[in-house]
């Protein structure tokens, strides 16, 4: 339904889009269960981080690890204000965004200056490092047990007895909308263009007048503002943040998401969003059919990133805009159909990515 | 000794080479000329391997080529200084000579081979330790040459050897490659747009225009004609 | 000192085959388990040594076969994602084969410091052979590729694959030859620092990150400045982790990192000539 032409489209089109997709979604979180709701929150702080590594990786062609590292500013920023502080919710989640942005900024400004694996690894300090930073400043930031997060209380003319589930799932939607559209639009603006052309060929970009450094400065501002957000709900969803919670792992999974959902196209991104959210699920139903022990459990999600990961980038080498619709067929389809069907679900996962591409066509997969 | 036939190669949808078919008989000097864009690189580049011809074969010494790989097609004896000469410049002048012979394993002949390379190229001994980065258009045009020669090879396809050098380095050049080709029997495919050049040390001569062969013939014939001078080779 | 073996496992495939290894730590980690269970059946330190370092070969060359050849010829992007899930993947399979608990591994000599006269010095016997090892690995390397003709076909294939090919180089086998050299070198890293550090399926992250950092700040062209660049690291984390408290030593890694690159974007010891991209 969000097909690439989509995003060349003006504004108009991206807000009917959005509004139309809201309601309906608003509608069905009433008939989903509390859990479905935390879930759908979840998968939307997963969206938009994922939207916003895929704007700096897919777009402007620069490689961050350290997107794991923003979200967590963007979720100690919530906790700290929205749980302490008592403060507003939007203006909690505007600011989360605003600091993850400053935080996007100075690491930007060093990023601008590094190229492929230079850049990759000055961000994987990052990740690695940032979580280390609330162990030090344990009276504020919780140490290794970390803060607690309360969920938002619905406002009030909701009445009392409004699931806080539903309210954040709500919420959650909202913000996706208003990320995504803000986003296709500035992909479509002169922007987006520039971006492209940075990515592309930077030399000939510096020649045609665009500031490279800045515009690469502006792709990583705009990509951690994204981050935060989605750190923010993320910590509203999970109720608790904590070190453990934002470490490299997480940044890879954000990472997956990109490239699974497909470098560059926002409608990816939450396909890749469902997915981390999902693939954890299938590979926890996988294991239990297999009545595999606690530890090889505990670690088959993380083991199914990897092979994702790299079946998905060796599957769809040219990059994954053609197949990824498809794929997202495919996954949608086994969405739809639910994670019940347990065990061989899980089984013909990384498969079911792959084989759209590799028998050229048809999403439809057994 | 080196037969081509049907040669078909495309990029995509853009062909290059549409059909070519040529023969080349040993220790023969034979131009390939034709404007821009004829399709002269896309001929060499399929020979060794550097593109999958679409169709067609290339046998060399009974050989067929088009289904090795570049380094397999390198031990058959064929050596490829490829347009724009292919120095690597983070090397050094004799780390970039010693590779082209490296596959050889007779390691006496190598060290001989090398020092013959200086003896042709004076310049190249005098650099020998310094990156091939710093030498200058001609002497990275020696370098090119004399690594190709150091494989010591039966066949030798040399794309657009003058491109860019002055013209008394363009003489020298074409002096080199007629005193190989006498001394040691070598079989030369000499792509070039400077065909004047060209065919005055060459025997034979194919002229390729948008991806076919519309002459073949003695380089002299060739020279001699001046409708088809003027309407391919632009002198 | 040991991540300046790490570094020089980085700087190797770097400059064999422009690709960065992210899995380099994970796959060290890996091969010491390796070397853990070989101990476990009753092998002396230096059978497990031998074993684990032919696994990191052949688990090296393995790897470059079939998950990195496919992204060769693609952007730089599609390798780094590559190596990234090569990480996860090994990380979760070690925990998977090895449980997650936390390994000790024998040191082959004491670690009590040395005596100097009649004062302890901050130098043990096993800081010795570590840095033996890894100064006659780093001297092997900068022969190799200095003085051979193997190390020549290396960085040529490295530097100009389409080139090389046309020299008659088998680029293929020496793609493979350089990640099975780096993984060899890596993996002896990972049984060297084993012994000070404990091993566990996931504490690579730190060891890795430092070993880029070192890597980068040295330059990932050259192996010299990789082992400064890992020794230098050790003493500024040391130093960082002393004075500010040991949370603060990744964070610290970032900092050198950037400040390092802002000031020299190729590394301190790199010579190369700028690349044009
Ligand atoms: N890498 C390439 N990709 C697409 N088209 C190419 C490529 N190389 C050459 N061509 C096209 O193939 C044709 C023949 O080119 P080429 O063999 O380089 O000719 P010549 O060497 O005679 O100038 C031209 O039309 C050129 O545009
Ligand atoms: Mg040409």
């Amino acid at each position: 339904m969000l097909s690439a032409g989509f995003l060349r489209r003006p504004l108009v089109r991206h807000l009917v889009i959005a509004v139309v997709l809201v309601v309906v979604l608003f509608l069905v979180t009433g008939i989903l269960s509390s859990y479905n709701n935390f879930q759908i929150a979840l998968i939307a702080s997963y969206v938009i981080a994922v939207a916003g590594l895929s704007l700096l990786t897919g777009l402007n062609g620069q490689i961050s690890l350290g997107h794991g590292a923003f979200m967590a500013v963007g979720a100690y920023t919530t906790a700290l204000l929205e749980t302490h502080q008592h403060w507003p919710l939007a203006l909690v989640l505007a600011l989360s965004a605003v600091t993850a942005a400053a935080a996007g900024l100075v690491t930007g400004l060093g990023a601008a200056r590094l190229r492929g694996p230079y850049l990759a690894g000055a961000t994987l300090a990052l990740a690695v490092g940032l979580p280390e930073l609330t162990i030090k400043f344990t009276s504020t930031l919780g140490g290794e047990s970390g803060l607690p997060v309360n969920p938002p209380p619905p406002v009030s003319f909701l009445g009392a007895s409004f699931d806080p589930n539903r309210y954040l799932a709500w919420v959650s939607i909202l913000c996706v909308a208003v990320t995504l559209v803000l986003l296709a639009n500035l992909v479509t603006s002169r922007f987006g263009r520039d971006f492209r052309a940075v990515r592309d060929d930077e030399i000939a970009a510096s020649l045609s007048g665009i500031r490279v450094a800045g515009n690469q400065v502006l792709a990583f501002v705009v990509s951690a503002a994204c981050a935060g957000l989605g750190g923010a709900i993320y910590a509203l969803a999970t109720g608790i943040v904590n070190p453990a919670g934002f470490t490299l792992v997480l940044s890879i999974a954000i990472l997956t998401g990109t490239v699974i959902g497909g470098l560059g196209t926002l409608a990816g991104a939450v396909w890749g969003g469902i997915l981390l959210v999902y693939l954890p699920r299938w590979s926890e139903s996988l294991s239990n059919g297999f009545k595999l022990n606690k530890v090889v459990s505990s670690n088959l999600s993380l083991g199914l990133y990897g092979v994702v990961l790299i079946v998905v980038i060796l599957a769809f080498p040219a990059g994954l805009q053609g197949g990824v619709r498809q794929a997202g067929r495919a996954l949608r389809s086994r969405f739809m159909s639910g994670p019940g069907s347990s065990g061989s679900t899980g089984a013909a996962a990384p498969a079911g990515v792959s084989t759209p591409v590799a028998s050229g066509g048809g999403g439809e997969t057994s | 000794m080196l037969e081509v036939s049907d040669l078909r190669v495309a990029y995509g949808a853009v062909s290059a080479l549409d059909g070519v078919s040529l023969s080349v008989g040993p220790g023969v000097t034979t131009a390939v000329l034709g404007a821009n864009g004829a399709g002269k690189t896309s001929l060499l580049r399929a020979m060794t391997g550097m593109v999958r011809a679409k169709s067609g074969r290339v046998v060399w010494k009974g050989t067929e080529l088009t289904r090795l790989a570049s380094e397999e097609i390198v031990r058959q004896g064929v050596a490829h200084v490829p347009e724009g000469r292919g120095v690597i410049q983070d090397l050094t002048v004799e780390d970039n000579l010693r590779l082209g012979g490296l596959w050889r394993s007779d390691r006496e002949d190598r060290r001989k081979a090398l020092e013959e390379m200086y003896e042709f190229f004076p310049a190249l001994r005098e650099r020998r330790r310094r990156s091939a980065y710093t030498l200058s258009g001609g002497e990275r045009q020696m370098l090119a040459v004399g690594r190709a020669l150091m494989a010591r090879p039966e066949l030798l396809l040399l794309d657009e050897p003058s491109l860019g050098l002055a013209p008394i380095i363009v003489a020298q050049i074409m002096e080199l490659v007629a005193r190989l080709s006498a001394d040691t029997g070598l079989t030369v495919l000499l792509v070039e747009q400077n065909a004047r050049a060209a065919l005055s040390i060459s025997e034979r001569a194919v002229v390729l225009s948008l991806g076919k062969v519309v002459v073949e013939g003695a380089a002299a014939d060739i020279a001699a004609d001046e409708e088809l001078r003027h309407h391919y080779l632009g002198f | 000192m040991v991540y300046a073996a790490m570094a020089m496992a980085l700087v190797l495939i770097w400059r064999a085959t422009r690709v960065v290894n992210f899995a380099q730590g994970a796959m060290a980690m890996f091969s010491t388990y390796v070397a853990v269970s070989v101990i476990d059946r009753g092998g002396d330190y230096w059978e497990a040594l031998v074993v684990a370092l032919a696994f990191g070969f052949v688990a090296g060359a393995v790897v470059e076969r079939v998950l990195v050849r496919p992204v060769e010829s693609k952007p730089p992007l599609n390798a780094v994602i590559v190596t990234l899930g090569l990480l996860i993947l090994v990380e979760s399979a070690a925990a998977m084969i090895w449980g997650d608990s936390v390994r000790s591994y024998p040191a082959r000599f004491s670690q009590t410091g040395l005596k100097l006269g009649s004062q302890r010095v901050a130098l043990s016997p096993f800081d010795l052979y570590i840095i033996g090892a890894v100064l006659v690995v780093m001297a092997g390397l900068v022969i190799l590729f200095r003085a051979t003709s193997l190390g020549l076909r290396m960085r040529a294939s490295a530097f100009e694959p389409e080139v090389a090919r046309l020299l008659g180089v088998r680029v293929g086998r020496m793609l493979t030859l350089g990640w099975a050299l780096a993984a060899v070198v890596g993996s002896l890293g990972g049984i060297l620092v084993a012994p000070k550090v404990f091993l566990d399926p996931n504490n690579m992250d730190d060891v890795l990150v430092y070993a880029f950092t070192a890597a980068i700040v040295g330059g990932l062209d050259s192996p010299v400045g990789a082992l400064v660049g890992g020794v230098g690291m050790g003493l500024s984390l040391s130093y960082v982790g002393g004075y500010l408290g040991y949370s603060l030593e990744t964070v610290g890694a970032f900092v050198i990192l950037i400040v390092v690159l802002m000031v020299r974007p190729e590394g301190l010891f790199t010579t190369t000539t700028p690349r044009r991209v």
